[in-house]
């Protein structure tokens, strides 16, 4: 086991991996920027360690700061929870030549996997159905559309280094698929720093629905049943679920499965998400993978019992998996809100500010992930996520129950954020009802 | 002192090493091999050859500032060396831009850069930081005569971290 781990993030997460220090009993060094300088999640850690200014590029981002950092606090370890470097295969390069245990996977698995193209060549291989689509990255716009009209309209265009909905454009006609990829290409290139493009079909309100994985080094691969992800804003999650209430237990297995020959013919090491998009019929279709811990991972951890960090934290030292996959059950539901500092009344725009009265939700059932407290000036800059509403229950309608107690507890005052939109969310009668798809938020709110 | 054979094959080595390149104190790390020495840990890590190379980075030697960047409740922080109130009231801070081990000598048999009551002008080298096995200068950035040191030599400092209170 690491003795020594250097946290290589920010807020939220790095709150919840310095929790699980703890508790594994390994010291914690946080590093972080002097606009998180306040911040009282750094007294948690054993040690903090201002690496720069507030922009990413000279902190977060930074690696010789972040690396340095890790020698002079000389840690075994760095763990990049998620964002950040946290898919960064130059950093976990850097990482494995200074003698640093990265905490996730191994530098092949992580090429192979987050790279769409190569990914979606592999789920073929191991027959895991994927959307019609590009083979490799276009070569131009002509190519694009050659394409388009072969596998039919719409197709969405998406960043071959992407994510998180940047570099991403729908296209119902070649119109649009003209202005969408020269938009796509330039967001891709500013995001990612590379414009490399690839087409899909587009399937219309699809559900989107991603497995929970975990391998260990020695070729065992365990996952932790689904999330729904399909409450999404610009394709960036804001509600996430376990179970995903459309499928059952037939189709979750096969689901599950798919996932897992994915991850086995990857050799990945350490927790991974298998992104599918499920279409009216319940048919699945592998869209991409994540390499790292995600922000609805504690939705997973109330439905199976299972902690993923210290699971990935004990995978990432050489340990064997010790549970089968007998052993992971899954109970109840659970629902996940993710609280921004934005504006629904203008456009979700960030709102950073001071947060004069703040009173967290609590009580039964509920889970309160956030780094937040009264008197804190969420910083410009960063992600606008202040806080992670969790609810388990016997069942989804008492999640929701739950949720919406939860949420109208919750305060923050006087910034703007997303509490009421979830809450709207959650009470609206198609939620309810289970009527949801990836378009769901844009058509009714 | 070391348990096992080793253990004490590696600090025999370490001797060797210090007798043979005249070292004072030694400070390794390489990775897996932890040594105790009484109330003392020596930490060996990589044995990668060091040939530093000098890069220069600029400080800032900005007016002394009410809420300097760093330290906010952190533990690692550096305890000053130089405790009391600041000397004077217009003190000029020169801070740490990296991360990294702090130098007051170019090396361990030279003096120091700079001591309390040493003259600087802003081109003046006043120490070293360490960060991956770059030798990065400091410059005072600033004309004065230094009236506080803030750190030890050897400790490790962070961003931001005030190194030296300079008298304008």
């Amino acid at each position: 086991m690491f003795s020594k781990i250097l946290i290589a993030n920010r807020g939220e997460i790095a709150l919840r991996i310095i929790r699980a220090c703890h508790e594994l009993g390994i010291e914690s060094v946080v590093v972080y920027s002097e606009a998180d300088k306040d911040a009282p999640y750094l007294q948690f850690a054993d040690e903090a360690i201002c690496i720069g200014p507030a922009e990413p590029a000279e902190s977060y981002l930074n690696i010789p700061r972040i690396i340095s950092a890790a020698e002079i606090a000389d840690v075994d370890a760095i763990h990049p929870g998620c964002g950040f470097l946290a898919e960064n295969i130059n950093f976990v390069r850097i990482c494995q030549d200074c003698g640093i245990n990265f905490i996730g996977p191994p530098i092949e698995a992580m090429q192979l996997l987050s790279n769409k193209i190569e990914a979606r060549k592999l789920a073929r291989e191991v027959s895991v159905p994927v959307v019609d689509g590009s083979e490799n990255s276009l070569a131009s716009e002509s190519e694009a559309i050659k394409l388009a009209d072969k596998i039919g309209y719409p197709v969405i265009i998406k960043a071959v280094g992407g994510g998180g909905g940047r570099g991403m454009r729908v296209a119902h006609n070649e119109v649009s698929l003209h202005s969408a990829f020269g938009i796509a290409q330039s967001e891709a290139e500013a995001a990612f720093g590379n414009g490399s493009l690839y087409l899909e079909k587009f399937i219309v309100e699809p559900r989107h629905v991603e497995v929970q994985v975990m391998a260990d080094s020695h070729g065992n691969a365990l996952h932790f049943y689904e999330r729904d992800c399909s409450i999404q804003r610009r394709h960036q999650k804001i509600i996430e679920e376990s179970p995903c209430p459309v499928l059952d237990e037939r189709s979750r297995e096969e689901l599950c499965h798919a996932a897992l020959r994915i991850v086995k013919e990857a050799e990945y090491e350490g927790a991974a998400t298998i992104e599918f998009l499920l279409d009216e019929d319940k048919k699945f279709y592998f869209i991409e993978a994540n390499t790292q811990i995600q922000v609805g991972h504690p939705v997973t951890e109330l439905v199976t019992g299972h902690d993923l960090i210290k699971l990935q934290i004990r995978v990432a030292t050489g340990e064997k998996l010790k549970l089968s996959q007998r052993n992971i059950k899954h109970i109840g539901a659970a629902i996940e809100c993710r609280i921004n500092a934005e504006d629904p009344g203008n456009n979700f725009a960030p709102c950073p500010g001071t947060i004069t009265k703040y009173i967290p939700p609590g009580g039964p059932c509920v889970r309160f992930d956030s780094h937040a407290y009264q008197g804190w000036t969420v910083p410009e800059g960063y992600d606008s996520m202040i806080a992670k509403v969790i609810v388990h229950q016997k069942n989804r309608e008492g999640a929701i129950n739950t949720m919406k107690r939860a949420l109208n507890e919750f305060v923050v005052e006087p910034i703007p954020t997303t509490i009421p939109a979830c809450l709207d969310i959650i009470s609206h009668n198609l939620f309810a009802k289970n009527k949801i798809d990836t378009g769901f938020v844009e058509r009714n709110f | 002192m070391a348990q096992n054979g080793a253990d004490l094959q590696t600090v025999k080595k370490l001797i060797e090493i210090m007798r043979e390149n005249d070292l004072l104190e030694v400070d390794i790390k390489l990775v897996g091999v932890e040594v105790k020495h009484g109330n003392e840990k020596i930490l060996l890590k990589r044995s990668h050859s060091l040939q530093p190379t000098v890069n220069v980075v600029p400080v800032s030697g900005g007016k002394t500032s009410s809420a300097p960047g760093g330290s906010g409740g952190t533990k690692v922080s550096a305890q000053p060396t130089s405790s009391g109130p600041p000397q004077g009231g217009n003190l000029v801070e020169i801070k740490s831009r990296i991360v990294g081990t702090f130098y007051a000598q170019p090396s361990p048999e030279s003096p120091p850069f700079v001591e309390i009551g040493s003259n600087v002008t802003p081109q003046k080298v006043v120490c070293i930081v360490e960060a991956m096995k770059v030798m990065n200068e400091v410059r005072a950035e600033t004309t004065g005569t230094i009236a506080e040191v803030m750190v030890t030599n050897g400790q490790a400092v962070e961003y931001g971290q005030v190194l030296f209170r300079v008298k304008p």
